[in-house]
């Protein structure tokens, strides 16, 4: 089966910096929920920012739901679906309320305002947040605009899942929860992580960036990796932050 | 002219600091009161002569303080983009001798050499501006108008839009991409206005929450509506220099219109 998404040597630097990203390869195939870990400005979000193509990279190709995508143009269809769930909730959130918000994308790939509405409220209502649709977007807690930019995102459809650091803050409670929808739903996602509790309850893969390369990372064993719980004595992780 | 305020790598400033001239070195206090009693003069003058010789002074001015020089004239341009309207219906709007006709509309002379003066006056403003003050840090420019006894309130929003004018936009960045990402592409829509100001909106938003966070923590600091800003410098021996002669251009250019006037 070939990669849902695939980037292949690919290399960036922001101006007047040495490459952050210097040959990194990444293949996520369907059904998998790749993890990503590695020091802090060691390139993730800038890689999953090029997966769909917000920042276009100095060489290097990558391939999107079977086909090549190089300039602008090719993004669109990208972007629509793979769902990409910023680090921070406040980049994401700009509409005055929560159902405005959740309802940008499905506006932006051209529903009427009415069946929009109707994505709106299925969404919400199957993350169980349909309590927070009038609510004030900048008011909400941070665990509830977490979930509130994940519902946003699914309201696409996505295929896919591009997730930066979302634990980010959050409480058990919250945690809890967003592991669970997460196990819950089909797509295929890349997470960004650096929290390894998090990486072991959901992740099927991990791979570590660093000197703007991937390498494959076995933070777990192989029979944990099938159950997919928590550990009670972790195996050494490689990243030195278990 | 946001750019020449952003502290980033785009504006006059960057090459400015690269390059030093020996305008830079100068008094800040000097340089804005000389371009300010420049533009006073200049507007005053009446007379052709007089006002080549004030904007040959600008140029050269622009010239010593080393701008580089295809940019500066760019900026020049995109400043007369906005006059050139004004200076083209004046013609046709001052009473005088008519000189030629456009559809019927009779073009004045002394309309003509209005619209001619006007254009003189402003370009010699504007390049001495630059070649005066483009040089300037902005927080040195900061310092230079409290220096001159210019309301603190105007200092601080001053030294406030230059901290936090990067940040703003680096947020309106993120917030664009978080938007792109969600396949949003402007387009004339009724949705792409909505969003643009919901966009606006919350940019004001996070910026009034945002000062109000900053002024706690600077009130945790035991900031007391006071900033206190370096205690200006004497002015020195060639800031005198610079000072005289720039006040003997001025007195030279209104003597010569006195002188002229009498003449008549």
């Amino acid at each position: 089966m070939p990669p849902v998404i695939e980037a292949k040597g690919i290399v960036f630097a922001y101006p007047g910096r040495p490459p952050v990203l210097d040959g990194a390869d990444l293949a996520l195939r369907a059904g998998e929920r790749l993890c990503l870990v590695g020091p802090n400005g060691a390139g993730k979000s800038t890689l999953l920012q090029i997966l769909v193509g917000l920042l276009m990279p100095t060489a290097g190709r990558v391939a999107a739901f079977g086909r090549e995508r190089r300039v602008e143009a090719d993004f669109h269809e990208v972007r629509r679906r793979a769902g990409y769930v910023f680090q921070d909730p406040d980049d994401q959130l700009f509409c005055p309320t929560v159902a405005e918000d959740v309802a940008f994308g499905p506006l932006n790939l051209g529903r009427s305002r009415r069946e929009a509405a109707e994505i709106v409220a299925a969404t919400l209502d199957r993350l169980r947040l349909a309590h927070l649709a009038d609510r004030v977007t900048h008011k909400l807690s941070g665990g509830e605009k977490r979930l509130v930019t994940l519902a946003a995102v699914l309201a696409m459809e996505p295929d896919v899942l591009l997730l930066d650091e979302p634990t980010n803050a959050l409480d058990e409670e919250t945690w809890d929860r967003l592991v669970e929808i997460l196990k819950g739903l089909p797509q295929a996602m890349i997470v960004v992580s650096h929290d390894p509790h998090f990486r072991r309850a959901i992740g099927t893969r991990g791979l570590r960036l660093a000197g703007g390369r991937l390498t494959d990372l076995d933070e777990r064993s192989r029979t944990d990796l099938r159950t997919g719980g928590h550990r009670a004595d972790p195996v050494e992780t490689m990243d030195g932050e278990g | 002219m946001g750019t020449v305020v952003r502290a980033d790598a785009t504006g006059v400033l960057e090459t400015a600091a690269t390059r030093r001239s020996p305008l830079e070195r100068l008094d800040g206090r000097v340089r804005i009161v000389a371009a300010a009693a420049f533009a006073l003069v200049v507007v005053a003058l009446p007379d052709f002569a007089a006002l080549i010789v004030a904007l040959a002074a600008a140029a050269g001015v622009m010239l010593a303080a080393r701008l580089p020089v295809l940019r500066t004239l760019r900026r020049v341009v995109a400043m007369d983009t906005f006059i050139v309207f004004m200076i083209a219906l004046l013609p046709f709007t001052v009473p005088g001798d008519p000189l030629f006709s456009v559809f019927g509309f009779p073009a004045s002379r002394e309309g003509l050499a209005e619209g001619a003066r006007i254009a003189l006056v402003a370009n010699a403003v504007v390049l001495m501006a630059m070649g005066l003050l483009a040089s300037f840090e902005p927080v040195g420019f900061g310092r230079a108008l409290a220096g001159l006894g210019a309301p603190e309130r105007l200092v601080h929003l001053l030294l406030f839009v230059v901290r936090y004018i990067d940040v703003l936009e680096q947020e309106q960045q993120r917030l664009r991409r978080a938007m792109r990402a969600r396949c949003f592409r402007p387009a004339t829509s009724r949705h792409t206005w909505i969003s643009i100001g919901h966009l606006v909106g919350m940019m004001l938003i996070r910026a009034l929450e945002r000062s109000e966070r900053i002024l706690k923590a600077m009130k945790c600091r035991g900031f007391t509506d006071r900033l206190h800003l370096d205690a200006p410098p004497r002015l020195g021996r060639t800031d005198l220099v610079f000072a005289s002669c720039f006040a003997g251009l001025l007195f030279g250019l209104v003597l010569w219109e006195v002188v002229r006037a009498a003449g008549h």
